[in-house]
Protein backbone atom coordinates (compact mmCIF):
# COMPACT_ATOMS: atom_id res chain seq x y z
CA UNK A 1 0.00 0.00 0.00
CA UNK A 2 1.42 3.40 -0.96
CA UNK A 3 -0.10 6.63 1.11
CA UNK A 4 -0.67 9.50 -1.62
CA UNK A 5 -1.41 13.33 -1.23
CA UNK A 6 -3.11 14.51 -4.06
CA UNK A 7 -4.42 18.45 -3.78
CA UNK A 8 -4.06 18.39 0.17
CA UNK A 9 -5.99 14.95 0.36
CA UNK A 10 -4.63 11.77 1.59
CA UNK A 11 -5.41 8.74 0.20
CA UNK A 12 -3.89 5.03 0.64
CA UNK A 13 -4.14 3.16 -2.46
CA UNK A 14 -2.55 -0.33 -3.67
CA UNK A 15 0.90 -0.60 -5.03
CA UNK A 16 0.91 0.24 -8.86
CA UNK A 17 -2.19 2.46 -8.90
CA UNK A 18 -1.91 4.96 -10.84
CA UNK A 19 -2.04 9.12 -9.81
CA UNK A 20 -5.22 9.24 -12.37
CA UNK A 21 -7.04 6.29 -10.66
CA UNK A 22 -5.95 7.66 -6.97
CA UNK A 23 -7.10 10.51 -7.97
CA UNK A 24 -10.41 9.22 -9.24
CA UNK A 25 -10.78 6.94 -5.87
CA UNK A 26 -11.40 10.71 -4.13
CA UNK A 27 -13.26 11.96 -6.51
CA UNK A 28 -14.74 15.14 -7.77
CA UNK A 29 -12.21 18.44 -8.84
CA UNK A 30 -8.83 16.27 -7.83
CA UNK A 31 -9.39 13.76 -10.36
CA UNK A 32 -7.82 15.38 -13.76
CA UNK A 33 -9.64 15.47 -17.07
CA UNK A 34 -8.81 12.51 -19.55
CA UNK A 35 -9.47 12.46 -23.16
CA UNK A 36 -7.87 9.16 -24.49
CA UNK A 37 -7.16 6.96 -20.69
CA UNK A 38 -10.35 4.12 -20.41
CA UNK A 39 -10.24 2.07 -17.26
CA UNK A 40 -12.20 -0.44 -19.21
CA UNK A 41 -9.63 -1.22 -21.80
CA UNK A 42 -5.93 -2.00 -21.50
CA UNK A 43 -2.70 0.19 -23.23
CA UNK A 44 -4.90 3.23 -23.21
CA UNK A 45 -3.92 6.62 -22.01
CA UNK A 46 -0.99 8.91 -22.48
CA UNK A 47 -1.59 10.48 -26.09
CA UNK A 48 -3.94 13.44 -24.75
CA UNK A 49 -1.92 14.77 -22.04
CA UNK A 50 -4.40 16.57 -20.54
CA UNK A 51 -4.38 14.73 -17.34
CA UNK A 52 -0.91 16.20 -16.49
CA UNK A 53 -0.54 16.81 -12.90
CA UNK A 54 2.47 18.18 -10.76
CA UNK A 55 4.11 15.84 -8.49
CA UNK A 56 5.82 18.40 -5.95
CA UNK A 57 7.12 15.12 -3.68
CA UNK A 58 7.95 11.93 -5.67
CA UNK A 59 8.40 9.51 -2.64
CA UNK A 60 9.40 9.67 1.38
CA UNK A 61 12.90 7.87 0.35
CA UNK A 62 13.87 10.26 -2.11
CA UNK A 63 11.17 13.73 -1.97
CA UNK A 64 12.44 15.78 -4.64
CA UNK A 65 9.62 17.27 -7.12
CA UNK A 66 9.81 15.86 -10.43
CA UNK A 67 11.03 17.93 -12.81
CA UNK A 68 8.36 18.09 -15.80
CA UNK A 69 4.32 17.90 -15.19
CA UNK A 70 3.80 13.80 -15.44
CA UNK A 71 1.11 12.44 -17.01
CA UNK A 72 -1.12 11.08 -14.25
CA UNK A 73 -3.05 8.19 -16.39
CA UNK A 74 0.17 6.18 -16.85
CA UNK A 75 2.55 7.50 -13.81
CA UNK A 76 2.36 4.81 -10.65
CA UNK A 77 2.14 6.57 -7.23
CA UNK A 78 4.92 5.59 -4.79
CA UNK A 79 4.55 6.13 -0.71
CA UNK A 80 4.85 9.35 0.45
CA UNK A 81 4.13 11.15 -3.24
CA UNK A 82 2.67 14.74 -3.30
CA UNK A 83 0.32 15.31 -5.90
CA UNK A 84 -0.87 18.42 -7.07
CA UNK A 85 -3.91 18.78 -9.48
CA UNK A 86 -6.47 22.06 -9.51
CA UNK A 87 -3.89 23.41 -6.83
CA UNK A 88 -1.07 23.98 -8.81
CA UNK A 89 -1.41 27.22 -11.32
CA UNK A 90 1.25 25.77 -13.48
CA UNK A 91 -1.04 22.62 -14.27
CA UNK A 92 -4.12 24.76 -15.35
CA UNK A 93 -1.69 26.39 -17.37
CA UNK A 94 -0.28 23.72 -18.99
CA UNK A 95 -4.00 21.53 -19.54
CA UNK A 96 -5.23 25.25 -20.80
CA UNK A 97 -2.37 24.95 -23.47
CA UNK A 98 -3.54 21.15 -23.96
CA UNK A 99 -6.48 22.59 -24.57
CA UNK A 100 -5.78 24.74 -27.18
CA UNK A 101 -3.69 21.83 -28.99
CA UNK A 102 -6.47 19.57 -29.13
CA UNK A 103 -8.52 22.37 -30.56
CA UNK A 104 -6.15 23.05 -33.59
CA UNK A 105 -7.72 20.44 -35.65
CA UNK A 106 -10.74 20.45 -34.85
CA UNK A 107 -13.41 21.87 -36.64
CA UNK A 108 -15.91 23.64 -34.31
CA UNK A 109 -18.93 22.41 -36.03
CA UNK A 110 -20.80 21.86 -32.57
CA UNK A 111 -24.24 23.04 -34.16
CA UNK A 112 -24.27 20.10 -36.49
CA UNK A 113 -22.43 17.35 -34.12
CA UNK A 114 -24.62 14.96 -32.54
CA UNK A 115 -22.25 14.77 -29.76
CA UNK A 116 -22.54 17.92 -28.58
CA UNK A 117 -24.20 18.04 -25.12
CA UNK A 118 -22.63 14.82 -23.91
CA UNK A 119 -18.98 15.58 -25.51
CA UNK A 120 -16.05 15.69 -23.39
CA UNK A 121 -14.12 18.37 -25.54
CA UNK A 122 -16.96 20.63 -25.39
CA UNK A 123 -16.88 20.36 -21.19
CA UNK A 124 -12.95 20.50 -21.58
CA UNK A 125 -12.77 23.81 -23.58
CA UNK A 126 -15.77 25.05 -21.63
CA UNK A 127 -14.04 24.50 -18.45
CA UNK A 128 -10.11 25.09 -19.38
CA UNK A 129 -10.11 26.31 -22.87
CA UNK A 130 -9.67 29.99 -24.46
CA UNK A 131 -12.61 31.37 -26.24
CA UNK A 132 -10.39 32.32 -29.36
CA UNK A 133 -8.07 30.50 -31.23
CA UNK A 134 -4.74 31.60 -32.01
CA UNK A 135 -3.94 29.20 -34.97
CA UNK A 136 -4.41 30.94 -38.52
CA UNK A 137 -3.87 28.36 -40.65
CA UNK A 138 -6.51 25.79 -42.62
CA UNK A 139 -7.58 22.69 -40.66
CA UNK A 140 -7.16 19.38 -41.29
CA UNK A 141 -9.59 17.85 -43.94
CA UNK A 142 -10.25 14.34 -45.20
CA UNK A 143 -12.47 12.42 -47.51
CA UNK A 144 -15.54 11.37 -46.54
CA UNK A 145 -15.00 7.54 -45.56
CA UNK A 146 -18.16 5.44 -45.05
CA UNK A 147 -17.89 2.54 -42.71
CA UNK A 148 -20.68 0.78 -42.83
CA UNK A 149 -24.67 2.44 -41.99
CA UNK A 150 -24.65 1.84 -38.53
CA UNK A 151 -21.47 4.00 -37.62
CA UNK A 152 -20.53 7.50 -38.69
CA UNK A 153 -17.25 8.40 -38.88
CA UNK A 154 -16.38 12.12 -39.03
CA UNK A 155 -12.61 12.38 -39.20
CA UNK A 156 -12.18 16.01 -39.22
CA UNK A 157 -13.30 16.29 -35.51
CA UNK A 158 -11.09 12.93 -33.99
CA UNK A 159 -8.31 13.90 -31.77
CA UNK A 160 -6.78 10.71 -32.35
CA UNK A 161 -7.36 9.41 -28.62
CA UNK A 162 -6.89 5.83 -29.96
CA UNK A 163 -9.12 4.63 -27.61
CA UNK A 164 -11.74 3.09 -30.36
CA UNK A 165 -8.64 1.51 -32.00
CA UNK A 166 -8.39 -0.32 -28.70
CA UNK A 167 -11.92 -1.30 -28.73
CA UNK A 168 -11.23 -3.16 -31.51
CA UNK A 169 -8.65 -4.62 -30.35
CA UNK A 170 -10.03 -6.00 -27.33
CA UNK A 171 -13.16 -6.60 -27.82
CA UNK A 172 -13.98 -7.71 -31.35
CA UNK A 173 -12.31 -10.40 -32.78
CA UNK A 174 -11.02 -9.29 -36.05
CA UNK A 175 -9.57 -6.28 -36.04
CA UNK A 176 -10.66 -3.96 -39.09
CA UNK A 177 -10.15 -0.43 -38.40
CA UNK A 178 -6.95 1.62 -37.21
CA UNK A 179 -5.03 4.57 -37.51
CA UNK A 180 -2.91 5.00 -40.48
CA UNK A 181 -0.56 7.65 -41.85
CA UNK A 182 1.42 9.68 -38.95
CA UNK A 183 1.14 12.76 -37.60
CA UNK A 184 -0.50 15.53 -39.02
CA UNK A 185 -2.44 13.00 -41.47
CA UNK A 186 -2.79 10.59 -38.81
CA UNK A 187 -5.97 9.64 -39.78
CA UNK A 188 -8.61 6.34 -38.16
CA UNK A 189 -9.85 4.32 -41.13
CA UNK A 190 -10.73 0.52 -42.07
CA UNK A 191 -8.60 -1.30 -43.78
CA UNK A 192 -9.67 -0.69 -47.55
CA UNK A 193 -12.93 0.55 -46.31
CA UNK A 194 -13.81 -2.68 -44.50
CA UNK A 195 -17.17 -2.65 -43.06
CA UNK A 196 -17.04 -2.84 -39.56
CA UNK A 197 -19.06 -5.70 -38.83
CA UNK A 198 -18.20 -7.15 -35.41
CA UNK A 199 -21.01 -7.62 -32.76
CA UNK A 200 -19.33 -5.29 -30.19
CA UNK A 201 -18.23 -2.82 -33.15
CA UNK A 202 -20.68 -0.44 -32.18
CA UNK A 203 -19.01 0.44 -28.48
CA UNK A 204 -16.65 2.91 -30.62
CA UNK A 205 -19.73 5.26 -30.19
CA UNK A 206 -19.71 5.07 -26.71
CA UNK A 207 -16.12 5.13 -26.07
CA UNK A 208 -15.45 8.08 -28.41
CA UNK A 209 -14.47 11.73 -26.31
CA UNK A 210 -15.66 13.60 -29.39
CA UNK A 211 -18.37 13.42 -32.18
CA UNK A 212 -15.45 11.64 -34.45
CA UNK A 213 -17.69 8.33 -34.28
CA UNK A 214 -21.52 8.96 -33.76
CA UNK A 215 -24.61 6.60 -34.15
CA UNK A 216 -25.79 6.71 -37.35
CA UNK A 217 -29.58 5.69 -36.87
CA UNK A 218 -29.64 8.45 -34.71
CA UNK A 219 -27.91 11.10 -37.16
CA UNK A 220 -29.76 14.54 -37.30
CA UNK A 221 -33.16 13.08 -35.55
CA UNK A 222 -32.79 15.33 -32.45
CA UNK A 223 -30.24 17.37 -30.54
CA UNK A 224 -29.55 14.98 -27.15
CA UNK A 225 -31.11 17.59 -24.52
CA UNK A 226 -34.15 17.02 -26.18
CA UNK A 227 -34.24 13.06 -26.07
CA UNK A 228 -34.84 11.33 -22.52
CA UNK A 229 -32.83 8.79 -20.97
CA UNK A 230 -33.87 5.87 -19.30
CA UNK A 231 -32.34 2.80 -17.79
CA UNK A 232 -33.33 -0.14 -19.32
CA UNK A 233 -32.51 -4.05 -20.22
CA UNK A 234 -33.29 -6.99 -22.27
CA UNK A 235 -32.55 -10.17 -22.53
CA UNK A 236 -29.41 -10.37 -24.56
CA UNK A 237 -27.62 -13.72 -25.45
CA UNK A 238 -24.57 -11.21 -26.89
CA UNK A 239 -24.08 -8.97 -23.86
CA UNK A 240 -25.22 -8.25 -20.57
CA UNK A 241 -28.42 -6.60 -21.81
CA UNK A 242 -28.02 -3.21 -20.06
CA UNK A 243 -28.39 0.02 -21.32
CA UNK A 244 -29.89 3.71 -21.89
CA UNK A 245 -32.62 3.99 -23.87
CA UNK A 246 -33.50 7.93 -25.03
CA UNK A 247 -36.53 8.54 -26.08
CA UNK A 248 -38.46 11.40 -27.61
CA UNK A 249 -41.90 10.91 -26.70
CA UNK A 250 -42.69 7.58 -27.29
CA UNK A 251 -40.15 6.78 -29.51
CA UNK A 252 -36.75 5.35 -28.47
CA UNK A 253 -34.17 6.94 -30.86
CA UNK A 254 -31.59 6.03 -29.00
CA UNK A 255 -29.70 3.40 -27.33
CA UNK A 256 -26.37 3.41 -25.63
CA UNK A 257 -24.36 1.64 -22.69
CA UNK A 258 -24.31 2.74 -19.14
CA UNK A 259 -21.80 4.68 -18.09
CA UNK A 260 -20.58 5.55 -14.62
CA UNK A 261 -18.85 8.46 -12.63
CA UNK A 262 -15.62 8.64 -14.65
CA UNK A 263 -18.28 8.61 -17.80
CA UNK A 264 -16.49 5.62 -18.92
CA UNK A 265 -18.92 2.12 -19.90
CA UNK A 266 -20.26 -0.21 -17.23
CA UNK A 267 -20.63 -2.86 -19.67
CA UNK A 268 -20.39 -3.24 -23.73
CA UNK A 269 -23.36 -3.93 -25.48
CA UNK A 270 -23.87 -5.62 -28.43
CA UNK A 271 -25.13 -4.38 -32.04
CA UNK A 272 -27.97 -5.79 -31.66
CA UNK A 273 -29.25 -4.04 -28.48
CA UNK A 274 -27.74 -1.06 -29.90
CA UNK A 275 -28.95 -0.47 -33.36
CA UNK A 276 -31.74 -3.03 -33.60
CA UNK A 277 -33.87 -2.43 -30.68
CA UNK A 278 -35.61 0.56 -31.54
CA UNK A 279 -38.88 -0.13 -29.68
CA UNK A 280 -40.18 0.32 -25.80
CA UNK A 281 -41.60 -3.76 -26.31
CA UNK A 282 -37.89 -4.66 -26.34
CA UNK A 283 -36.98 -3.18 -23.23
CA UNK A 284 -38.12 -3.21 -19.61
CA UNK A 285 -37.60 0.32 -18.49
CA UNK A 286 -36.28 0.89 -14.64
CA UNK A 287 -35.95 4.44 -14.66
CA UNK A 288 -34.68 7.51 -15.42
CA UNK A 289 -31.17 7.63 -16.00
CA UNK A 290 -29.27 9.80 -13.63
CA UNK A 291 -27.65 12.61 -15.05
CA UNK A 292 -25.38 14.97 -13.40
CA UNK A 293 -26.34 17.98 -12.21
CA UNK A 294 -23.67 20.07 -14.13
CA UNK A 295 -24.52 18.60 -17.21
CA UNK A 296 -25.98 20.85 -20.13
CA UNK A 297 -28.53 18.07 -20.86
CA UNK A 298 -29.79 18.24 -17.39
CA UNK A 299 -32.30 20.34 -17.96
CA UNK A 300 -35.70 19.35 -17.49
CA UNK A 301 -34.68 15.84 -16.53
CA UNK A 302 -36.49 14.69 -13.47
CA UNK A 303 -35.36 11.78 -11.51
CA UNK A 304 -36.66 12.23 -7.62
CA UNK A 305 -40.62 12.78 -8.38
CA UNK A 306 -41.21 10.29 -5.31
CA UNK A 307 -38.85 12.11 -3.14
CA UNK A 308 -40.34 15.34 -4.79
CA UNK A 309 -43.91 13.98 -3.31
CA UNK A 310 -42.25 13.00 -0.32
CA UNK A 311 -40.84 16.28 0.60
CA UNK A 312 -43.94 18.11 0.02
CA UNK A 313 -46.10 15.97 2.48
CA UNK A 314 -42.96 16.81 4.64
CA UNK A 315 -44.29 19.95 4.25
CA UNK A 316 -47.42 19.94 4.58
CA UNK A 317 -47.48 18.19 8.34
CA UNK A 318 -45.39 21.30 9.12
CA UNK A 319 -48.70 23.48 8.47
CA UNK A 320 -50.42 24.39 12.15
CA UNK A 321 -53.71 21.98 12.18
CA UNK A 322 -55.80 24.40 11.39
CA UNK A 323 -54.17 25.11 7.76
CA UNK A 324 -54.72 21.17 7.03
CA UNK A 325 -56.01 20.19 4.24
CA UNK A 326 -59.17 17.63 5.47
CA UNK A 327 -58.25 13.91 4.88
CA UNK A 328 -60.17 11.34 3.80
CA UNK B 1 -61.25 42.54 12.54
CA UNK B 2 -58.28 43.34 10.47
CA UNK B 3 -58.70 45.89 7.65
CA UNK B 4 -57.82 44.02 4.77
CA UNK B 5 -56.58 46.76 2.85
CA UNK B 6 -55.19 50.28 3.57
CA UNK B 7 -57.04 52.16 0.87
CA UNK B 8 -60.66 51.58 2.19
CA UNK B 9 -62.40 55.47 2.58
CA UNK B 10 -66.03 55.08 4.90
CA UNK B 11 -68.30 56.46 2.52
CA UNK B 12 -70.23 59.64 4.08
CA UNK B 13 -73.67 60.01 3.63
CA UNK B 14 -74.30 63.52 3.73
CA UNK B 15 -76.90 66.09 2.06
CA UNK B 16 -75.92 67.41 -0.71
CA UNK B 17 -76.12 71.26 -1.48
CA UNK B 18 -78.69 72.55 -3.82
CA UNK B 19 -75.54 73.72 -6.42
CA UNK B 20 -74.68 70.01 -5.99
CA UNK B 21 -78.18 68.78 -6.41
CA UNK B 22 -78.97 70.79 -9.96
CA UNK B 23 -75.74 69.22 -11.35
CA UNK B 24 -75.49 71.82 -14.13
CA UNK B 25 -71.89 72.85 -12.76
CA UNK B 26 -70.79 69.64 -12.26
CA UNK B 27 -72.16 69.07 -16.49
CA UNK B 28 -70.27 72.79 -17.54
CA UNK B 29 -67.12 71.35 -15.38
CA UNK B 30 -67.03 68.30 -17.50
CA UNK B 31 -67.78 69.90 -20.98
CA UNK B 32 -64.82 72.41 -20.71
CA UNK B 33 -62.46 69.18 -19.70
CA UNK B 34 -63.50 68.11 -23.14
CA UNK B 35 -63.28 71.09 -25.00
CA UNK B 36 -59.73 72.11 -24.45
CA UNK B 37 -58.92 68.57 -25.63
CA UNK B 38 -60.10 69.88 -28.99
CA UNK B 39 -56.87 72.36 -29.11
CA UNK B 40 -54.70 70.43 -28.03
CA UNK B 41 -52.03 67.87 -29.84
CA UNK B 42 -53.78 64.85 -31.01
CA UNK B 43 -51.53 61.80 -30.24
CA UNK B 44 -53.34 59.44 -32.47
CA UNK B 45 -52.38 58.68 -36.29
CA UNK B 46 -54.38 57.87 -39.41
CA UNK B 47 -52.77 54.50 -39.37
CA UNK B 48 -52.32 53.48 -43.40
CA UNK B 49 -52.16 56.63 -44.03
CA UNK B 50 -49.33 57.54 -41.60
CA UNK B 51 -47.02 55.24 -40.04
CA UNK B 52 -44.52 55.79 -37.11
CA UNK B 53 -41.33 55.25 -37.82
CA UNK B 54 -39.67 52.34 -36.70
CA UNK B 55 -36.84 52.10 -34.21
CA UNK B 56 -33.87 50.74 -36.38
CA UNK B 57 -33.90 47.20 -34.39
CA UNK B 58 -37.07 46.95 -34.01
CA UNK B 59 -38.01 43.11 -33.15
CA UNK B 60 -40.61 41.83 -36.07
CA UNK B 61 -41.06 39.03 -38.10
CA UNK B 62 -38.06 36.66 -38.47
CA UNK B 63 -35.80 35.49 -41.13
CA UNK B 64 -33.71 32.73 -41.88
CA UNK B 65 -30.89 34.33 -43.69
CA UNK B 66 -28.95 33.06 -46.66
CA UNK B 67 -25.36 32.95 -47.37
CA UNK B 68 -23.52 35.55 -49.97
CA UNK B 69 -23.88 32.39 -52.18
CA UNK B 70 -27.36 31.95 -51.48
CA UNK B 71 -27.12 28.76 -49.15
CA UNK B 72 -29.56 28.43 -46.08
CA UNK B 73 -27.48 29.43 -42.73
CA UNK B 74 -29.34 27.46 -40.42
CA UNK B 75 -28.24 23.94 -39.22
CA UNK B 76 -31.18 23.09 -37.34
CA UNK B 77 -28.30 23.05 -34.38
CA UNK B 78 -31.92 23.68 -32.11
CA UNK B 79 -30.13 26.08 -29.44
CA UNK B 80 -32.95 29.25 -31.00
CA UNK B 81 -35.19 26.39 -30.01
CA UNK B 82 -33.73 25.84 -26.30
CA UNK B 83 -33.69 29.79 -25.87
CA UNK B 84 -37.07 30.44 -26.75
CA UNK B 85 -39.07 31.29 -23.51
CA UNK B 86 -42.40 30.58 -25.07
CA UNK B 87 -41.16 27.65 -27.14
CA UNK B 88 -42.69 28.64 -29.73
CA UNK B 89 -39.51 27.62 -32.14
CA UNK B 90 -39.92 23.56 -33.51
CA UNK B 91 -37.23 21.90 -36.22
CA UNK B 92 -36.67 18.62 -37.66
CA UNK B 93 -33.45 18.56 -39.06
CA UNK B 94 -32.04 16.45 -42.11
CA UNK B 95 -28.95 15.31 -43.78
CA UNK B 96 -27.91 17.26 -47.02
CA UNK B 97 -27.56 14.64 -50.16
CA UNK B 98 -24.80 15.40 -52.73
CA UNK B 99 -26.24 18.25 -55.42
CA UNK B 100 -27.83 20.26 -52.64
CA UNK B 101 -24.99 22.24 -51.34
CA UNK B 102 -25.94 25.54 -53.08
CA UNK B 103 -29.02 24.84 -51.38
CA UNK B 104 -27.66 24.53 -47.88
CA UNK B 105 -24.44 25.87 -46.28
CA UNK B 106 -23.21 22.78 -43.90
CA UNK B 107 -24.16 18.83 -44.10
CA UNK B 108 -27.40 19.20 -41.94
CA UNK B 109 -30.21 21.99 -42.45
CA UNK B 110 -33.94 22.42 -41.25
CA UNK B 111 -36.39 19.56 -43.16
CA UNK B 112 -38.69 21.56 -40.89
CA UNK B 113 -38.59 24.84 -39.66
CA UNK B 114 -41.75 26.67 -37.70
CA UNK B 115 -41.83 29.52 -35.61
CA UNK B 116 -45.62 29.49 -33.53
CA UNK B 117 -46.08 33.69 -34.15
CA UNK B 118 -49.24 33.03 -31.80
CA UNK B 119 -46.45 31.71 -28.85
CA UNK B 120 -43.90 33.90 -29.98
CA UNK B 121 -42.96 37.08 -27.74
CA UNK B 122 -40.52 38.72 -30.07
CA UNK B 123 -37.60 38.67 -27.87
CA UNK B 124 -35.14 38.35 -29.78
CA UNK B 125 -33.32 35.75 -27.80
CA UNK B 126 -33.24 33.34 -30.53
CA UNK B 127 -31.57 35.89 -32.59
CA UNK B 128 -29.22 35.72 -29.64
CA UNK B 129 -28.49 32.22 -29.68
CA UNK B 130 -28.27 31.51 -33.31
CA UNK B 131 -23.92 30.51 -33.76
CA UNK B 132 -24.88 30.64 -37.58
CA UNK B 133 -26.50 33.65 -37.84
CA UNK B 134 -29.45 32.20 -39.37
CA UNK B 135 -32.14 34.03 -37.66
CA UNK B 136 -32.72 37.51 -37.47
CA UNK B 137 -36.06 39.63 -36.43
CA UNK B 138 -36.87 42.09 -39.17
CA UNK B 139 -38.92 45.22 -38.80
CA UNK B 140 -41.58 43.95 -40.50
CA UNK B 141 -44.70 43.45 -39.01
CA UNK B 142 -46.13 39.90 -38.61
CA UNK B 143 -49.81 39.60 -40.84
CA UNK B 144 -53.35 38.75 -38.97
CA UNK B 145 -54.83 35.51 -40.33
CA UNK B 146 -58.10 34.22 -39.72
CA UNK B 147 -57.16 30.70 -38.78
CA UNK B 148 -54.78 29.93 -35.70
CA UNK B 149 -53.15 27.80 -38.48
CA UNK B 150 -51.90 30.68 -40.60
CA UNK B 151 -49.81 31.87 -37.72
CA UNK B 152 -47.53 29.09 -37.38
CA UNK B 153 -45.20 30.04 -40.03
CA UNK B 154 -42.98 27.57 -41.85
CA UNK B 155 -39.90 27.96 -43.39
CA UNK B 156 -42.12 29.32 -47.08
CA UNK B 157 -42.67 32.45 -44.80
CA UNK B 158 -39.19 32.59 -42.80
CA UNK B 159 -35.96 31.78 -45.19
CA UNK B 160 -35.75 34.87 -47.59
CA UNK B 161 -35.83 35.13 -50.94
CA UNK B 162 -33.34 33.44 -53.24
CA UNK B 163 -33.06 36.38 -55.42
CA UNK B 164 -30.08 39.15 -54.03
CA UNK B 165 -32.11 42.16 -54.52
CA UNK B 166 -34.65 41.15 -52.58
CA UNK B 167 -33.17 39.84 -49.63
CA UNK B 168 -33.68 41.31 -46.18
CA UNK B 169 -31.21 43.62 -44.96
CA UNK B 170 -30.20 43.17 -41.28
CA UNK B 171 -26.97 45.14 -41.40
CA UNK B 172 -28.45 47.76 -38.65
CA UNK B 173 -28.73 44.63 -36.37
CA UNK B 174 -25.61 44.77 -35.56
CA UNK B 175 -23.61 47.13 -34.35
CA UNK B 176 -20.40 48.48 -35.50
CA UNK B 177 -18.69 46.59 -33.06
CA UNK B 178 -19.91 43.65 -33.57
CA UNK B 179 -19.17 43.87 -37.25
CA UNK B 180 -15.79 44.54 -36.91
CA UNK B 181 -15.39 41.52 -33.92
CA UNK B 182 -16.11 39.30 -36.50
CA UNK B 183 -13.65 40.28 -39.15
CA UNK B 184 -10.99 39.28 -36.76
CA UNK B 185 -8.96 36.25 -37.81
CA UNK B 186 -9.09 34.81 -34.08
CA UNK B 187 -13.08 34.68 -34.65
CA UNK B 188 -13.29 32.93 -38.00
CA UNK B 189 -14.52 29.81 -36.90
CA UNK B 190 -18.16 30.10 -37.20
CA UNK B 191 -16.28 30.48 -41.05
CA UNK B 192 -17.11 27.15 -43.10
CA UNK B 193 -13.32 25.30 -44.59
CA UNK B 194 -14.03 25.00 -48.07
CA UNK B 195 -10.10 25.34 -48.80
CA UNK B 196 -7.88 22.28 -47.94
CA UNK B 197 -4.46 22.60 -45.99
CA UNK B 198 -2.60 22.05 -49.23
CA UNK B 199 -4.75 24.28 -51.71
Amino acid sequence: MAKVTIDGIEIEVPDGTTILNAARMIGGKTAPPAMCYYSKLKQTGGYCRTCLVKVAAGSTKDPRPMPKLVVSCSTPVQDGMVVQNMTSPEVLEARKGVVEFLLINHPLDCPICDQAGECKLQDLGYEHGLEKTRYEFGRRKFEMIDIGDKIKLTMTRCILCYRCVRVAEQLTDKRVHGVMNRGDVAEISTYIQNIVGNDFSGNVIDVCPVGALTDRTFRFKSRIWNVKPMDAHRDCKKCCGKAIVWYQGEEILKVSARKDQNDEVENFICNECRFDKKKTADWVIEKPTHIDDKSVIAQNHYEHLKELKMGHAHLVKKLPESNQPEQK
Amino acid sequence: MQALTTRSKIAVNKKMTFMERIYIPAILGGMAITLRHFFKKKVTIQYPEQQREFAPIYRGHHVLKRDENGAERCTACGLCAVACPAEAITMVAAERKKGEEALYREEKYAEIYEINMLRCIFCGLCEEACPKEAIFLTDEMVLTDYARAGFVHGKDKLVEPMDKDKRIDVSKRQTKEVAEFKKHPEYAHNQVYTKSLKA
